[in-house]
């Protein structure tokens, strides 16, 4: 996006413009040049949810609507999320100190027999940057993984990820393990995956299908508000 | 088949004959020399050939739309197609499609699948789920399918991003070529991977194109 990159010197920017170059350095990648401007921002008192919700969320949000726009393909929206990775290195550790808001939990993992978590790592860490405390259980998990890590973490949101539709039917297999024991309804259950759809979660028993990561967002905010609120009603 | 090259069948396909015939064959553009082959070494002049884009592979969303598209566009001028794609990653929608146009296709999840053999490659898959295949028209258009979709050539530092899960590359081989060998193992050194050679001729294409051609119908699954 930004042509002049190289001239320019951010810690000269103002709040304001240094928050729109960090859109930009995210759009393009520059994982540095976001590590840098997150020091700046915190050297200049913002807090470490400001710099995370308004700089790095915002900029990963133009991103994720350029990419499914057809505006930006795979390897550019990698790239960005490297460079958010960065950002987030800084500032995970100083949210906890900080009382950032949290707005639930959520295990997530890649299914039994399969071992693509491109899209499950982007879905954990726009989580993360959306205040939900993740617990990832990363790839080829057995039922067994799901259920110990439910057990521990008690989580709000159970998330499933598969890439390959030779995989996608065990997600049905948790889904119906979760039923037998009687605990299905504990838990918010959340698919996602390229081959995925619609259909596809209603029919395996989900709550619902993302289609990519800033939905899975969506989802979880609304799933959780409307628990919560049916909590306190009950 | 001389005078196609593997970047028309990637982009483009390959449209069917002009004659009236009894059988066509709608392929993927990667198995098109593959068909040919099978058609030549058996004398099934009778049957046709048409390929679609190759490059579908990499959005097995578009699949069964394009291949509707083309059965409905050729069934008039044949006695009978052959949809020559297994499931690849249509997630059932392309056997669904088939079943409702009254068409056969190949078994399996995919050509990785029917090209070992679909029993053996089920009885291997547990314990291969780390593996990454490439078949010889995939190394022949590694660039077209791999490196340039994935963005490897802007972006090599993205490497382990899409393949650190992985730990080797079989080469499923249809033909003997040492020098595609040499590039499948290039192919496997560039993305970091450990490299396997495993010959499979035409495995189950080539009983599932038999039937096509004697206009026998395959086993439903």
């Amino acid at each position: 996006m930004a042509e002049d990159d190289d001239d320019i010197i951010l810690a000269d920017l103002d709040d304001d413009e240094l928050v729109q170059q960090m859109f930009d350095d995210l759009y393009d990648g520059l994982r540095e040049e976001i590590e840098e401007s997150v020091q700046i921002l915190l050297a200049r008192g913002w807090a470490p949810y400001k710099i995370l919700t308004e700089a790095l969320v915002g900029g990963m949000t133009i991103v994720g609507a350029d990419f499914r726009d057809g505006i930006l393909f795979v390897p550019e929206v990698l790239l960005a999320a490297n460079a958010m990775k960065g950002g987030m290195q800084i500032l995970k550790p100083l949210l906890a100190e900080t009382g950032a808001p949290r707005m639930g939990s959520m295990v997530i993992g890649t299914v039994k027999g399969d071992i693509h978590d491109i899209g499950k790592n982007l879905v954990s860490m726009m989580m993360e940057g959306a205040g939900f405390e993740v617990v990832d259980l990363g790839i080829n998990n057995p039922v067994e993984n799901y259920l110990e890590a439910l057990d521990e973490h008690k989580p709000d949101i159970l998330g499933m990820s598969a890439l390959l539709t030779t995989t996608m039917p065990y997600m049905k297999v948790v889904i119906d393990t979760l039923i037998e024991q009687g605990r299905r309804d504990d838990y918010i259950v959340l698919v996602g995956g390229a081959p995925l759809n619609e259909e596809f979660g209603k029919a395996i028993g989900a709550d619902a299908y993302c289609r990519d990561a800033a939905v899975a967002v969506e989802t979880a905010k609304a799933y959780v508000a409307r628990k919560h609120n049916a909590m306190a009603a009950g | 088949m001389s005078g196609i090259s593997d970047s028309d069948l990637t982009e483009m396909g390959l449209p069917p004959g002009t004659d009236k015939g009894r059988v066509l064959v709608i392929a993927c553009g990667a198995l098109a020399r593959e068909i040919l082959d099978l058609r030549a070494a058996n004398g099934w002049d009778h049957l046709h050939l048409a390929c679609l884009p190759a490059i579908l592979h990499n959005t097995p969303d578009k699949i069964t739309d394009a291949v509707r598209a083309a059965v409905d566009k050729h069934r008039g001028s044949f006695d009978s197609i052959f949809v020559a794609y297994a499931d690849c990653g249509t997630g059932g929608a392309l056997q669904r499609a088939c079943d409702e146009m009254g068409v056969e296709m190949i078994q399996g999840p995919h050509c990785y699948s029917f090209f070992q053999g679909n029993q053996d490659f089920a009885a291997k898959s547990e314990d291969e789920i780390t593996a990454f295949y490439l078949t010889d028209f995939l190394v022949r258009q590694f660039d077209a399918f791999v490196t340039k979709p994935l963005g490897l050539d802007r972006h090599p530092e993205l490497r382990d991003m899409y393949f650190g899960n992985y730990t080797k590359l079989v080469y499923q081989a249809q033909t003997d070529d040492p020098a595609l060998t040499e590039k499948a193992r290039a192919c496997a050194d560039f993305l970091g991977l450990d490299f396997e050679r495993r010959f499979t001729g035409y495995g189950d294409l080539a009983e599932a194109l038999e039937r096509a051609a004697k206009g026998e119908a395959a086993p439903r699954r």
